[in-house]
């Protein structure tokens, strides 16, 4: 059992590309749900629009990255805007399920044989990332690595994990910022009571639609990263349970919060990969019984997973507010 | 049977989401050190792939490549020498019956690729045209939508049972529908060889327990400890997440049948042609459905679960133990949710996802029909059933789930409420 190993393949889960892109989720949700009380449970609809626009807009229509990336970002507002229209008046469970069914359906679309034309269907689309890759500043040979011993990453993989945390800061910033101002009180004022808010002339749905837009953008973000890490996109990476992985973060980093959803991002990744590789290394060792070893070969992925559903349970029941959240302000029931 | 009953239902959705680890088949960037590829995977949607398909690659010369059969996984592969363009061409002979290439499709293609690179070749496969006149087809999917919005609208009684009486939106429902299915073959196929009405029966008695335990064990402490609604709904999706994850990690993720009532001649009816299995299935659920409803509206229990739903504060005053209440619909809800996956595994086959795949379908039947109405919760569930299966006339089987919720979303701009909801301001 090799715990450096363990520890590097962790911390390079924890701040690789994919905690950023999980962060820029969160902090989305954190938007919608945290600051406004938004139930938004499609939040994969938002990245999976993100990746596809800069994926299609490049490989399918040959347009440059640069187009690609704003391509993929109008597609999130698009996609607040008419998600918004029928369903932000609906109760907050039906919202839900509603938004929901709204990523399921892009994704199913997306992903069908008949749209292999534009967006390469159920297999993945790649596209050439190089305009990205061109600004590189880290010298990229073969054996450029860059960390300290088993946490370590190649100069392509600093090149996006240092513009995606970036990135991350930039956007906490601004959500900081909005979220202080008079117009962040509005939105937790309709998060508390949304009559209240109401009666004081405040027009809840404008703000509302707002709110959804921009935590939408900053999904699509996330989207647009990951369509960039892997030059590429994929309908399977879209799965619904991408929501439910963005809301563990958000819970576990403390809803409401200005850090609590990079935090949750970081931790999420670091403690799942770090039970993955602990399974596997597990399954290796020799004085293990054969029949657990058969069991835990090849599960490690499947365990961890379910530990995630694990630790949500045990989070609301002893720490609903998360790391770093104020208990009072989690008590919001979703009315 | 007005607001009467709890079905309010309600449900949320559900999703997610099939766990699979995403398949990465990225192509690969140029790099000529690497060997030159054409591959591609055979599958209709996410989870029906064709093995042994055979491919066979020819160069412009005429000259044969290499030939290949597709793996489990409906993946193939053929390398080839380098830079250039190829023909592929797909054997359509090879395919399963009844599957074809999808129109506009050709089983020859030709393609380029660059010394070093890896290329996907699509062939877009699906159900081949059927001779059958398009009455008896649109028929048959009457039938067979019938048929599934009964299975939903059983599994959605526990679900907005539970609902009303407690507030709770349950996601993990379709993990106790799922645990039916699953429970059911390890007495039908692994453990027990029973009979599947032996088993079924035996299932129906374990789910209750299950959900039994899950109120008191879990549910009814957390309500003591008067936990929000929010955090309420949050457990329920982390427990179904762990309960998928458990379920394949002991049954697997391989779509596995029953040994029972496979192969069954169909039985003529006009146009219909269906299975004993199939008329077995509508008229149990029927009959549950008659029987719940029949409960609900005259015996104690469903008049206590009716005052319950109503007002649980004044149905406690009045002498009603609310929370055995809670406890039978519990048990009642995840009995029937479970009962739901046998039939639904018998229909399809069973798999740790087939719950959660029902799952933002019964929560679309619920909220399409109104929350909080009984006759509502059944006529939603009717009419996502049909227009799913319906819609195969026109789309392909692939897409099919997209009608249901597209549908959903649409009566909801026009008529928040649902069909047969009561209107209430929201927002």
């Amino acid at each position: 059992m090799d715990f450096d190993i363990i520890f590097g393949n962790a911390a390079r889960a924890a701040f690789g590309p994919e905690a950023v892109i999980l962060a820029l989720a969160a902090i989305g949700l954190n938007v919608h749900f945290g600051f406004t009380g938004l139930l938004n449970f499609g939040q994969v609809g938002f990245l999976l629009l993100g990746a596809y626009g800069t994926s299609v807009s490049v490989a399918t229509f040959g347009w440059s990255l640069w187009v690609g990336i704003l391509v993929g970002l109008v597609l999130s507002v698009a996609l607040a805007v008419a998600l918004g229209f029928p369903t932000l008046r609906l109760h907050a469970v039906m919202f839900a399920i509603v938004t929901i069914a709204a990523a399921e359906i892009i994704r199913i679309l997306i992903g069908s044989t008949d749209a292999i034309g534009l967006t390469g269907g159920p297999l993945s689309l790649s596209f050439d990332a190089g305009a990205f890759y061109d600004l590189n500043p880290y010298p990229d040979g073969p054996h450029d690595r860059y960390g300290v011993g088993t946490f370590e990453f190649t100069g392509q993989q600093m090149w996006v994990i240092t513009v995606g945390w970036v990135l991350v800061a930039l956007v906490s910033l601004v959500v900081f910022l909005i979220v202080r101002s008079p117009w962040g009180r509005v939105l937790k004022s309709i998060r508390e009571d949304e009559d209240a808010a109401r009666s004081l002339g405040k027009n809840v749905f404008s703000y509302k639609m707002q709110a959804l837009i921009i935590g939408g953008v900053i999904g699509g973000m996330g989207g647009v990263i990951d369509a960039i890490k892997t030059s590429g996109a994929d309908p399977n990476g879209f799965r619904p349970q991408v929501t439910f992985f963005a809301y563990t973060a958000l819970l576990l980093g403390g809803a409401a919060t200005y850090v609590g959803p990079v935090l949750g991002a970081i931790l999420f990744w670091f403690l799942r990969e770090w039970i993955e590789s602990f399974l596997r290394q597990l399954s290796a060792e020799a004085w293990l019984p054969g029949t657990v070893a058969d069991f835990l070969d090849g599960s490690e992925g499947v365990i961890s997973v379910g530990m995630v559903g694990l630790a949500l349970v045990l989070l609301m029941l002893f720490r609903p507010q998360g790391l770093t959240g104020n208990r009072t302000e989690m008590q919001l029931d979703a009315r | 049977m007005r607001r009467c009953v709890a079905f309010a239902g309600l449900v949320l959705c559900v999703m997610l989401a099939w766990v699979i680890p995403a398949t990465a088949q990225s192509e690969g960037e140029a790099d000529s050190s690497q060997p030159t590829v054409l591959e591609g995977t055979l599958r209709l949607g996410f989870d029906q792939y064709f093995a042994g398909v055979s491919i066979a690659v020819v160069d412009q010369s005429g000259t044969s490549i290499g030939q290949t059969v597709t793996n489990a996984e409906g993946q193939w592969s053929v390398a080839v020498p380098g830079s250039g363009t190829y023909t592929v061409t797909l054997d359509e002979s090879t395919l399963p019956e009844g599957m074809g290439l999808r129109e506009g499709f050709d089983s020859t293609m030709q393609v380029t690729v660059t010394q070093g690179a890896s290329r996907a070749v699509v062939f877009a496969v699906g159900e081949a045209p059927k001779g059958t006149p398009f009455g008896e087809r649109a028929a048959q999917t009457l039938f067979n939508g019938l048929k599934f919005g009964l299975i939903i609208a059983m599994s959605a009684i526990g679900l907005s049972l539970i609902y009303g009486t407690t507030g709770l939106v349950n996601f993990a429902h379709g993990e106790l529908v799922t645990f039916g299915a699953v429970i059911a073959w390890y007495f039908n196929s692994s453990w027990g060889e029973l009979n599947l009405i032996v088993a079924a029966i035996a299932t129906v008695i374990v789910c209750g327990m299950l959900g039994a335990g899950l109120e008191s064990g879990l549910f009814r402490p957390l309500r003591n400890r008067r936990l929000g609604i929010f955090q309420l709904v949050v457990v329920t999706i982390g427990l179904s997440l762990l309960g998928r994850q458990l379920i394949q990690l002991f049954f697997g993720a391989e779509p596995l049948p029953y040994t029972d009532f496979q192969v069954q001649e169909r039985w003529e009816f006009g146009p219909w042609a269906v299975t004993p299995r199939e008329l077995v299935t509508v008229a149990v659920i029927i009959a549950i459905l008659l029987a719940v409803g029949l409960m609900l509206q005259w015996t104690r229990f469903g008049k206590a679960t009716r005052a319950v739903s109503d007002n649980a504060s004044l149905a406690e005053t009045s002498g009603i133990n609310v929370n055995r209440v809670v406890l039978m619909v519990w048990a009642l809800g995840a009995a029937l949710a479970g009962l739901g996956g046998v039939f639904q595994g018998l229909d399809t086959d069973i798999d740790p996802f087939l719950g959660f795949q029902l799952l933002l379908l019964i929560f679309a039947g619920v909220e399409l029909g109104g929350l909080g109405t009984a006759f509502g919760a059944l006529a939603g569930s009717l009419i996502i059933g049909m227009s799913t299966e319906v819609s195969t006339l026109w789309i392909s089987p692939e897409l099919k789930f997209v009608v249901p919720l597209a549908a959903l979303i649409l009566v909801l701009l026009f008529r928040p409420q649902g069909l047969f909801g009561v209107k209430a301001r929201v927002g």
